[in-house]
């Protein structure tokens, strides 16, 4: 679908989350790290939903905490203590963590407040022991250019990680501590951004200046961005936990989609002339209409003796089926909701039934039965009554919504770029000040200290690289994002290799080498420049790169003369190589003949072809090039 | 305790701008500013908009704290280029407690007396101040739950932090119980704050005698406002147990593990906190809990308790004699020290020993000028678990020659609740002495057993 993104008014904020490569948590002593294996420790909780300052209760949590749910919270002793266990306060806010959040946010032009104030913002779900987030604003009014424009950095924010969902059983939600209370930064753009690829180009610039620190985290699950999407008349859509960069736009592309179908939808609803209290809730029991059926689903619950339970939605047919992103359809949507709401495994509809085993029969006896016009959908939840009750009030919530046009809520991602229901989107943030924690000043001196040892900026470091290494701006910018780029400089400095060939190896090869499953990683920076240190003294060549670094990867600890030498790729020296190339020009005498200085190209093809690695392919072409011209002039 | 911010907002309270001073006050009353106003203050480039916060009495006087749109409070410091102006009046939230939940008949009816702590407090969202909350409706609207197990009739007798409660707060406590008692409550509950709640948990065991209905004396660890607060659960553990417990004792409701699974009720003589921070802080010493609440059942832990009878009267014996100290010893111990409390006119000491129960020798002529001028001088263990016995080593052979008594398993902060207690029972110190040797509330125990163990954390699926 070709979308015209500015007539659609798509607005897209950006939160970008990073683990901070701190050595503590940031309110305890505890390492920073995940667990394998079995918990040592288990200990069974409920978060009973408070009131907010209005005297309001998040209807969401109160619903979950009335259904009785509890959580079992996993903990090993190495990396969780009795601040995680929520069993002992806060501990002060760790030192390193707040130099990296304000050194980030110096980065960005941002103006640190004066007094930073530790809040907690609630979070009811069982990802915080506590019940909420410690969080602080640490600077405001930044901006970073991203391909010329100016986006707006609204705030940057120091808070701690929460726990890992592990699972769910029945009414027993499991979260491992391990990850709660890792330090994270969080970058909050304004919703400036205009389109999908805007919207990856500018989290790749936070991304590089987060990663210029050198002090983040890496590798997978330690970046995360939240989306904040709207369109107009559509909602404003808050999409959690994007891991990956490439899929920013895709998600974008899906929600625009998504929100653009949800709003057909409701035009066509209006169109059918839906109105609001035509959706009732009336549940019927309509065991009766499937008894001896051949859907398994609807066999199975009979058989469980659970009921089966239909709403009618009026003039929702064919709507349920329709689809609104590749796998998802209003009726995926509507089962979202009756998952969350009422525990159920998910619904059946009309616009489905005979995929799912239905008879033709038992349809149109189903529709006599709930009193369903062929114009109306039917949606059936075969659970325990209280549960299906949930259900199908939260299906008939959805259809008045699908009136509307599009429901705000908070929607999680998926890997593949489509999104699925997380919850409803909570009203303004709940936040209170934590007051275990003393607010910490921020001073001039201290400010300053932190302006003097700034990283440089990436945009700035990729105008020196081009400037004093004399390499391309792409080659500069991949050198960047590979974070080699400390050591390209060292390299050069040290072992006199051409800098395009040190970049185009450290960027490139690597890449290329990863690509057929090399775990270049494992390298350390010492085996890298020696390799390089190797080739500028002339040892081994430029050509004998992959192969010594696939070797050095197979042998941990090796080093690179070992893999020169076992692999044979030793240079030869001049005085060796000219009696070999002799060999080679009396053997295609013939070709010589035939072809004269002509036969050049294809000389060099043998020669490297059987020595590449273990010569300069330039010093070869001159000896080559000399003895020819010898042999064509005799 | 909290952090002393606090304190300090809620002894600022009833100042228009809590916490401001110096130059951030002017600042503040120059543009008319009240807390909950609507501010904008512009430093150069960056403007800040939003609530006025109050301030910690303990900080300086060149910031000014806004709450910005986002919820997140940050402090401004005032130089010559800020600009501070008033913008409006912001809406100023107050907690409107939920309708309650409808009031069952036939339930037992349970009295609620509140004296302070976490446990009946809760934060002013806008600015984080704790300030206490009980009346039976707020209860009802926090904790619903409490409305399917009793009708609740709440008092606040005061609201102060534990460790400023005094022995005439315990008589206050003990005479409210039992005026509530007499008025036909069948259970009394008490919301008390953590640290000093097993003395008064002693204190009432002594001055409550021949009680028809248990006495539960409940606290919390993380104050209710918070989702992970173990308060709600407390207290529907303890008002379980007020309205149906099978014994009439005192006793302490806390959490048993750091699970939300069950509440153990800890015999008012044998508690003692034994941790800073954690749920399960209280533990009974020497001796097996009374009873486990878990799944709202009562489950008795020993069979050794005073069974509930509405039809018995109670005893009040509400007097505290505070002429009594506690003192710690420690190696190299200053005998004076014992001597200042003699010249200080105290009339009762317990030694909290070292072991079996005993102190240097250098101490042993000031303890016996102590016992020669009247003072009665008892012995415990700083051992914590353990009962004294002094008849092992010539040191504490020699003490009990001196007079010293030695109080068996007594914990040492229930010994002095009860010197206190006899005391004030008379004036005649071998009756003090005979009624300090006289088990009254369980507070000896003559067989030291093997303590239970608390469920393990199952993971039910
Ligand atoms: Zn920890």
């Amino acid at each position: 679908m070709k979308v015209n993104y500015s007539e659609i008014g798509l607005k897209i904020g950006l939160e970008c989350h990073q683990q901070l490569a701190t050595r503590e948590k940031l309110f305890c002593g505890c390492k920073p790290e995940l667990f394998k294996g079995e918990p040592e420790i288990l200990f069974l909780r409920r978060l009973r939903p408070t009131q907010s300052e209005l005297g309001q209760i998040d209807p969401a949590a109160y619903f979950e905490f009335q259904k009785g749910v509890r959580i079992l919270y996993e903990a090993n002793s190495e990396t969780s203590c009795l601040v995680e266990m929520d069993e002992e306060p806060p501990h002060e806010l760790n030192r390193e963590a707040l130099d990296i959040a304000l050194t980030i946010a110096l980065m960005m032009n941002a103006k640190p407040v004066d007094e930073i104030y530790v809040m907690r913002k609630i979070v009811i779900d069982g990802s915080n022991t506590t019940g909420f987030q410690r969080t602080c604003v640490v600077a405001v009014n930044g901006s970073i250019t991203v391909d010329g424009k100016e986006i707006p950095i609204q705030h940057i924010s120091l808070e701690e990680d929460a726990a890992r969902k592990m699972g769910e059983e029945g009414l027993v939600i499991r979260y491992r501590i391990d990850r709660l209370g890792i330090p994270l930064v969080e970058v909050t753009t304004g919703p400036v951004i205009s389109t999908p690829e805007e919207a990856e180009r500018v989290a790749l610039a936070i991304g590089r200046i987060l990663r210029a620190t050198r002090r983040v985290k890496r590798g997978i699950g330690t970046i995360r961005q939240d989306l904040n999407i709207s369109i107009k008349d559509g909602a404003l859509i808050e999409i959690k936990g994007v891991q990956e960069l490439e899929l920013i736009s895709k998600v974008v592309e899906y929600e625009v989609q998504r929100q653009l179908n949800l709003l057909k939808i409701r035009d066509e609803l209006r169109r059918r002339g839906l109105r609001e209290e035509e959706l009732k809730e009336d549940f019927v029991d309509v065991t009766p209409v499937f008894k001896g059926t051949g859907c398994r689903i609807l066999q199975r619950a009979i058989n469980e003796g659970k009921p089966i339970l239909a709403v009618r939605l009026p003039k929702f047919n064919g709507l349920l089926g329709f689809e609104l992103i590749p796998g998802l359809r209003l009726g995926s949507e509507m089962s979202d909701r009756a998952k969350f709401w009422g525990r159920v495994g998910g619904i059946l509809h009309t616009d489905e039934l005979k995929s799912y085993g239905v008879s033709d029969g038992e349809i149109v006896e189903l529709r006599r039965y709930i009193g369903a016009s062929p114009e109306d959908a039917v949606v059936l939840v075969a659970d325990r009554i209280e549960n299906a009750i949930d259900a199908l009030k939260a299906v008939i919530e959805r259809a008045r919504e699908a009136l509307k046009g599009v429901p705000e809520e908070t929607r999680a991602a998926n890997p593949d770029g489509t999104t699925r229901y997380m919850r409803p989107r909570p009203g303004a943030a709940r936040m209170y000040p934590e007051t275990d924690i003393p607010p910490i000043k921020i001073t001039g001196d201290y400010l300053e200290r932190l302006r003097a040892n700034l990283p440089e900026h990436p945009e700035e470091k990729v105008k020196r690289l081009i400037r004093n290494y004399g390499i391309n701006e792409k080659l500069a910018r991949q050198l960047i994002d590979s974070e080699y780029d400390e050591l390209f400089e060292t390299i050069v400095r040290e072992t006199g290799v051409t800098s395009t060939v040190v970049a185009a190896t450290l960027t490139e090869t690597f890449k290329a080498l990863k690509r057929e499953g090399v775990n270049v990683d494992a390298l350390s920076e010492e085996q890298i420049t020696e390799v390089f240190r190797l080739i500028g003294l002339g040892k081994t060549s430029k050509e004998a790169i992959p192969e010594i670094v696939r070797w050095l990867v197979a042998h941990e600890g090796a080093k690179p003369e070992d893999a020169v030498r076992e692999l044979g790729l030793t240079m030869i020296p001049e005085d060796e190589l000219e009696p070999l190339i002799d060999g080679y020009l009396s053997r295609n005498r013939g070709l010589i003949a035939e072809r004269g200085l002509g036969a050049l190209g294809a000389l060099m093809g043998m020669v490297m072809k059987d020595l590449r690695g273990r010569v300069n392919p330039e010093v070869v072409n001159r000896i080559l090039r000399k003895k020819l011209a010898e042999i064509v002039k005799h | 305790m909290n952090f002393h911010q606090v304190a300090g907002v809620l002894r600022g309270m009833s100042e228009r701008l809590p916490g401001y001073k110096g130059l951030a006050l002017k600042v503040l009353l120059d543009v008319g500013a009240e807390i909950g106003d609507l501010m904008r203050i512009t430093k150069g480039s960056v403007v800040f908009e939003g609530i006025l916060i109050p301030r910690s009495e303990y900080s300086d006087d060149r910031h000014i704290v806004i709450k910005n749109r986002s919820g997140y409070n940050v402090g401004i410091e005032i130089t010559p280029e800020t600009r501070v102006e008033r913008i409006g009046a912001e809406m100023k939230p107050t907690f409107i407690p939920p309708p309650p939940p409808e009031q069952k008949p036939g339930l037992p009816r349970v009295t609620i007396l509140s004296t302070g702590g976490t446990i009946a407090s809760r934060v002013d969202y806008r600015t984080g101040a704790v300030r206490p909350v009980i009346s039976a409706s707020d209860l009802y609207s926090i904790v619903p739950e409490l409305a399917d197990i009793a009708v609740i009739d709440a008092e606040i007798l005061f609201s102060v932090f534990s460790e400023d409660l005094t022995p005439k707060h315990w008589s206050a406590m003990a005479e409210a119980v039992a005026r509530h008692i007499v008025g036909g409550a069948q259970g009394v509950v008490i919301a008390h704050g953590t640290d000093t709640m097993g003395y008064s948990a002693a204190a009432l065991s002594f001055a409550l005698q021949s009680l028809p209905v248990p006495v539960i004396l409940v606290g919390a660890q993380k104050s209710e406002d918070r989702p992970s607060s173990d308060a709600a659960m407390n207290l529907i553990g303890a008002v379980l147990a007020a309205s149906k417990a099978p014994f009439a004792e005192v006793a302490v409701a806390m959490h048993e593990t750091p699970s939300d699974e069950s509440v153990v009720l800890h015999r008012g003589t044998k508690v003692r906190k034994c941790h800073t921070s954690r749920r399960d802080a209280f533990k009974t010493i020497n001796a097996k809990p009374l009873a486990r609440v878990m799944n709202n059942e009562i489950i008795m832990l020993t069979d050794d308790y005073k069974p509930r009878n509405p039809e018995r009267k109670i005893t009040l014996k509400a007097n505290f004699d505070e002429r009594a100290a506690l003192i710690k010893f420690y190696p190299g111990m200053n005998p004076k020290i014992i001597d200042w409390h003699v010249s200080e006119g105290y009339r009762g000491i317990v030694l909290e020993g070292t072991g079996l129960g005993h102190v240097r020798r250098e101490c042993f002529p000031a303890i016996r000028r102590a016992i020669e001028s009247g003072v009665i001088v008892g012995m415990t263990s700083q051992c914590i678990w353990g009962r004294v016995n002094m008849n092992v080593y010539s040191n504490g052979r020699d003490l009990l020659a001196m007079g010293v008594i030695p109080l068996g398993d007594m914990l040492a902060e229930t010994a002095l609740v009860k010197m206190m207690w006899c005391l004030a029972q008379s004036s005649d110190p071998e009756e003090v002495k005979r009624l300090l040797l006289t088990n009254v509330a369980d507070e000896f125990s003559s067989r030291s057993v093997e303590t239970i163990e608390a469920p393990k954390t199952i993971v039910s699926s």
